[in-house]
């Protein structure tokens, strides 16, 4: 496998009057063609490791790695005008609600239309029905009404569909996804990342899907990175995610109430502090 | 419990159309849809805060009528979703909790106190949160003080209305084990609405699907443990929140 992006040593932390908060303590991971999970609960720092992959990190925060390499380029080193060429185009980003990643008062279609203008310099005529068609890829039936509608008239679903259709646009190497769709139904859910997938089998993207959600990491991803208090505690193949070894992967797991496996009582998760400078494993 | 509901305006949108259920006292009933399907809109109405078109409500064989009551009140509490919002953010513990006690007439400084006290070591927080602001505690302690409110004037019914989505999943099952002891201990009865059916097969024995404001089919847990839904809409549900499966989700169709 020829990773599509690597990553080694990788920190986040925010300088603070009082003390300095580290949000990201030294991850080290690769990204091929293939569909990474990332794991963990609230503030394992997830988020963060995706947003420092696109220097999206809000100041006061910090980012420093040994290499930050995406297809031969050095992320930490390139200019902020490199930046701008790398986001969207070619690493996109996907975040988890679209009420808040949309333009409020811009219709859906046009936003994917603009996307598509930036990226490719083509005529707004020209754009637009390359809209539409991006639109009906994401399954979205009736696109013709759908173009015209703005964020507050769409659902849920459908606004991640013109997420998703926006990112499309570009055609990226790699798809950073972050919670993409936590706010979506089970159903809509199934649809939208069968998307994904589509797009890492058929175009050969790299995807990273950052989530919360263990039993749908483990069916839908095809390795598994699981994060606690900054760290990587954890890797491995998301087939064999249920024979995790760390006490905290495995406590996740079994707090986990499931429909096919009734408990009385759900286990409680013992946090041990060790876990936090990497024991465990 | 018994509640029923049915609505013939042409121009009106129908949240809830033509649901009836009953739920035993000491039971755990489980309401189960997607986004829309009108499961929160069919627990506010039992709670009294969206008033019904057509229909019945009774609670322990009283029917229930137009506007909220005291009596009600103390039969019937409601723990709501989200535990950064439905808490007052200048509020300690402490006033969040008298404030129904002061309504109902039960605030004499004592009897308070007790009540108080008691309220937060049953739902595992000790005296020393009693002067806290929400800002001070975690979700989890949020969603605690939440229960303890709904506890605090003695229900016998709790509606739950998706108690632990905003929550990790280690501090969910520790919610969950908490709601399912204080059921145990007080004989409570549960209406928990959910769009997790893991979570609704943990801790209900009966459950009502819903889809598109309208009842799809009632259920018992076991029935749904067997994978043995009569309705395809349950079924397609049930196959959605076991896990990807790109062949399923292929398949997925639309029930309107």
């Amino acid at each position: 496998m020829t990773p599509i992006l690597t990553v080694e040593d990788l920190r986040v932390w925010f300088p603070g009057r009082v003390a300095t908060v580290e949000a990201v303590r030294g991850v080290s991971f690769e990204v091929g063609r293939e569909k990474l999970g990332i794991v963990g609960e609230s503030g394992a720092g997830k988020s963060m490791t995706g947003r420092a992959i696109l220097r999206l990190v809000p100041p006061p925060g910090r980012v420093t790695a040994r290499r930050l390499v995406f297809e031969g380029i050095d992320l930490l080193g390139a200019s902020e005008a490199a930046m701008r060429r790398i986001r969207g185009e070619r690493i996109a980003m996907v975040l988890q609600d679209p009420k808040f990643s949309l333009n409020p008062v811009m219709p859906v279609g046009d936003q994917v239309a603009e996307a598509w203008r930036v990226h490719s310099g083509a005529s707004w005529r020209e754009s637009r029905r390359r809209a539409l068609e991006m639109l009906e890829a994401v399954r979205i039936r009736n696109p013709d009404r759908v173009y015209q509608a703005y964020p507050h008239e769409v659902s849920g679903g459908m606004g991640q569909r013109v997420m998703i259709a926006m990112m499309l646009a570009a055609g990226p190497d790699l798809l950073i996804a972050d919670e993409p769709t936590s706010a979506l139904d089970v159903t809509v859910q199934m649809q939208v990342l069968a998307i994904m997938d589509d797009l890492v089998t058929q175009r050969g993207m790299g995807l990273v899907f950052i989530s919360h959600d263990l039993n749908l990491v483990a069916s839908f991803c095809d390795r598994v990175l699981i994060m606690y208090a900054g760290r990587i505690v954890e890797t491995c193949r998301a087939q064999d995610l249920a024979a995790a070894r760390h006490p905290y992967t495995q406590g996740l797991l079994r707090s986990l109430p499931r429909v096919d496996r009734p408990v009385a009582e759900l286990a409680v998760l013992e946090r041990d502090p060790a876990w936090r400078d990497g024991a465990g494993a | 419990m018994v509640f029923r509901r049915g609505g013939h305006d042409p121009g009106a949108v129908h949240a809830v159309r033509d649901v009836s259920f009953r739920v035993a006292e000491g039971a755990a009933f489980g309401l189960v849809g997607e986004s829309g399907s009108g499961k929160t809109t069919v627990l506010r109405t039992i709670a009294g805060l969206v008033a019904p078109v057509l229909g019945r409500i009774a609670v322990a064989g009283r029917t229930r009528g137009p506007h909220r009551d005291r009596a009600f009140a103390r039969v019937c509490q409601m723990v709501f979703q989200d535990p950064y919002g439905s808490l007052h953010p200048r509020h300690t513990v402490d006033r969040v909790l008298i404030e129904p006690l002061a309504i109902h007439g039960l605030a004499g400084r004592g009897e308070a106190d007790r009540r108080v006290e008691r309220a937060l070591a049953e739902v595992g927080l000790g005296p020393s949160f009693r002067f806290r602001y929400p800002h001070q505690l975690s979700g989890g302690q949020r969603q605690r003080v939440s229960i303890a409110r709904a506890l605090i004037l003695e229900p016998r019914i709790l509606l739950l209305d998706e108690p632990t989505s905003a929550l990790d999943v280690s501090v969910q099952a520790e919610i969950l084990n908490l709601l399912a002891r204080l059921r145990r201990e007080r004989g409570l009865t549960y209406v928990l609405v959910s769009h997790n059916l893991a979570i609704v097969a943990h801790l209900c024995e009966r459950l009502l699907v819903m889809n598109a404001g309208r009842a799809v089919e009632e259920l018992t847990t076991e029935q749904l443990r067997a994978a043995a839904p009569a309705e395809p809409y349950t079924r397609q549900l049930l196959q959605a929140s076991l896990g990807y499966d790109r062949q399923a989700a292929a398949q997925l169709t639309t029930f309107d």
